[in-house]
């Protein structure tokens, strides 16, 4: 088996976070002649910084199959996947046209591609559904008992469904499909990252979900590992321990205003047609269910465990201090007030009915 | 022993020892051993409670309370700052040992007047499946359990129940399950207790047991597939049978409208001497005695490569019911009255 890092790799979605991260990353990887990022956008300016040393090709996956072929690629990264329907950019409709037919045609290039060696596809956690009847902890062997809800779910369904077929057909390949938890850290920004930078978190009346989080540079870092070393097969990463969703919300100083299901989804519904938010049926079923998963795997295999969940919220909260309320310095110092008041009118009656 | 009784193995009739309930086991003639006094009196935490706190009232009669206001204040400040550690099944010890055991050891010590023998069969460490009796209409008999063996043994361990998935279906009820310690009964979350070392509870009978009518009391219902008995020779953990005596008559099963538990979605809708005709007070469970018997624990460890053998899995459930059942009449037998002291 070859290990040695492969010369030319693709990154796939570059004009988002993620994908310009892992591709700066391994850019600056001596061992890597050519790191050619493509995405039918243009990068935002925040992110052409980082993508210095990136070749960009504006292109869509329909043309991904040529450019390839042309270039060479030993390497594919595919982290052109959304987790929320943007509503400057298409909505919905874009959402699954990335996602699903983006996933299919850049599996259709790869598979005529003859230089590949490796491809590595993002994915989430989200491919386990969420149902009831769910096992508390998930290991990459775990099959969803009902096909999900949530629209982002469904496409993960889907791209694992195209990866597995890829896999079929090009058994030569290395194909490592990382399944993530939700992203965290001071740099993270995503649905649920805005959800707990918020000064209210709404939250399911009767649920307290239990959540696992990964912080952003462990997943560059497992993405990255995943192109220079050699990892077949299906991988959980996440950050081990749970946070419950209160607790969450407790640690971040908010405050959290639970409401049944029905209003819960009703009030994000009316939200996201307002465009005020981006929250869908995907962080619903998240905040009924929980999700946690088994990162045993990972750290056999990887040789890295990525931060405990509870670190990487706390860098979150230290990222986004300004919006909380109730701290845990405010809450010391009311229960110091409230101690020497009892003990003051303690000291007072109790000196009187002794006496 | 008569000639040709089929020998079944009970479980050693241990001396009975008296862990705690305010009264003496009537079963147990006072005057047959001075010998076994020390051994009882060794164990009632409930005398020597109350000695210490007496000292040292007279001494600082301040103190005791001001630790207790600064205690719960702290406790507060944990709980809102969200300063506690839960584990991957939600399970939260703080919450558990702080709130939910001692409502629950109410119930457990003066409403049921629960007494509890054979302690010495839970293990002190390592995983163990604790099998039981349901019964009860609600499961009332879980959460004993659970209080019994946080409370006898010398671990003070606690007790991960196994539930249905209604209870997982429902709004709060799926949180305070969690929060206790219980996960879905499922074979990956029971493997996953096991091998981490945890006392597994379970009650094989599912609904068919708490659901079943006053008539069929202390007859043990099917034990569905088995499924707990291949969790456990797959992670080759010792199985602990348990009976319970006394959850069957805290809401006895007079009769059960199948088209209204049909509509609510809920397994049986019950007709109680008191439930629905009192309202809400009709949830008050009647005050039964019960009884605990843990029973010797069945080794499983040269069994692990029989976990897919139906018939191993099936003989060994088997076992387990039998054991239950036989324990459930003897335990009948000291207790006469279901509702005497």
């Amino acid at each position: 088996m070859v290990t040695s890092p492969p010369r030319v790799v693709v990154v796939t979605g570059v004009s988002r976070f993620l994908g310009a991260r892992v591709a700066a990353r391994l850019a600056a990887d001596p061992r890597i002649e050519r790191v050619v990022g493509l995405d039918p956008q243009d990068p935002p300016p925040a992110l052409r910084a980082v993508l210095e040393d990136v070749e960009l090709v504006r292109a869509d996956a329909r043309v991904a199959a040529g450019a390839m072929a042309d270039l060479g690629a030993e390497a594919v990264v595919h982290m052109a996947v959304t987790s929320a329907p943007d509503s400057q950019h298409g909505g919905r409709q874009a959402m699954k046209e990335q996602n699903v037919i983006g996933t299919m045609q850049l599996l259709a290039a790869a598979q005529g591609a003859p230089g590949l060696r490796k491809i590595i596809v993002r994915s989430s956690t989200a491919a386990y559904g969420a149902s009831f009847r769910d096992p508390a902890v998930f290991t990459e062997d775990t099959e969803p008992r009902a096909v999900p809800r949530g629209s982002y779910a469904r496409d993960i369904l889907d791209i694992e469904g195209y990866v597995r077929g890829f896999r079929r057909r090009r058994p030569d390949v290395t194909a490592t499909v990382l399944r993530f938890a939700p992203f965290i850290g001071s740099t993270a920004d995503t649905t649920l990252t805005r959800l707990f930078a918020q000064p209210l978190v709404p939250t399911v009346l009767g649920r307290d979900a239990r959540l696992q989080f990964v912080h952003v540079d462990d997943a560059l870092e497992v993405a990255n590992r995943a192109v220079v070393e050699d990892h077949p097969g299906t991988f959980n990463v996440a950050g081990a321990g749970v946070l419950t969703l209160s607790q969450a919300v407790r640690r971040a100083g908010r405050v959290s205003v639970p409401l049944p299901e029905g209003t819960f989804s009703a009030v994000l519904g009316l939200a996201r047609n307002l465009g005020i938010g981006k929250i869908g049926l995907d962080q619903v079923d998240l905040f009924v269910h929980g999700r946690v998963v088994d990162t045993a795997r990972l750290v056999r295999e990887f040789g890295f465990t990525p931060r405990t969940t509870e670190a990487a919220f706390n860098d979150f909260i230290a990222a986004h201090a300004n919006g909380s309320s109730l701290t845990a310095a405010r809450l010391e110092a009311a229960e110091r007030a409230i101690l020497d008041g009892v003990r003051t009118l303690r000291s007072t009656a109790g000196g009187g009915d002794r006496a | 022993m008569l000639p040709g009784h089929a020998d079944f193995a009970l479980p050693a009739p241990a001396a009975p020892v008296r862990l705690n309930g305010r009264r003496p086991i009537p079963e147990v003639p006072q005057m047959n051993g001075h010998s076994e006094a020390p051994s009882a009196n060794e164990v009632p935490p409930a005398n020597e409670a109350p000695q210490p706190t007496r000292s040292e009232k007279p001494a600082e009669p301040i103190d005791v309370w001001d630790q207790r206001v600064a205690g719960a204040l702290a406790f507060l400040r944990r709980r809102l700052a969200g300063n506690y550690e839960v584990d991957d099944f939600g399970f939260d010890p703080e919450l558990t040992d702080a709130l939910f055991h001692p409502m629950l050891r109410v119930l457990y010590r003066d409403w049921f007047r629960t007494e509890v023998f054979g302690v010495e069969h839970v293990p002190v460490d390592g995983g163990a499946l604790i099998v039981g009796n349901h019964s009860g209409t609600l499961a009332l008999d879980a959460l004993m359990l659970s209080t019994a063996i946080r409370d006898q043994t010398r671990a003070e361990r606690h007790l991960r129940l196994l539930g249905a998935d209604l209870v997982f279906r429902m709004p709060f009820v799926s949180e305070l399950a969690r929060k206790s310690g219980a996960t879905v009964a499922c074979n990956p979350d029971a493997e996953r207790l096991m091998s981490q070392g945890e006392l597994v509870g379970v009650f094989p009978e599912g609904f068919k047991g708490i659901g079943k009518p006053f008539a069929d009391r202390y007859k043990l219902q099917r034990f569905g597939r088995g499924g707990f008995v291949s969790a456990a020779l797959r992670t080759g953990t010792p199985i602990v049978p348990v009976a319970i005596v006394g959850a069957e008559e805290i809401y006895p099963i007079l009769a059960d409208i199948k088209p209204l538990a049909r509509l609510l979605g809920v397994p049986y809708f019950p007709i109680t001497p008191t439930f629905p005709w009192l309202g809400p007070l009709g949830l008050v469970p009647l005050p039964s005695k019960w009884l605990m018997r843990f029973c010797p624990p069945i080794p499983t460890a040269h069994l692990t490569e029989h976990a897919d053998d139906p018939m191993v899995v099936y003989n060994l459930a088997d076992q387990v019911r039998e054991t239950i059942q036989a324990t459930l009449l003897e335990l009948l037998e000291k207790r006469p009255d279901p509702f005497g002291l």
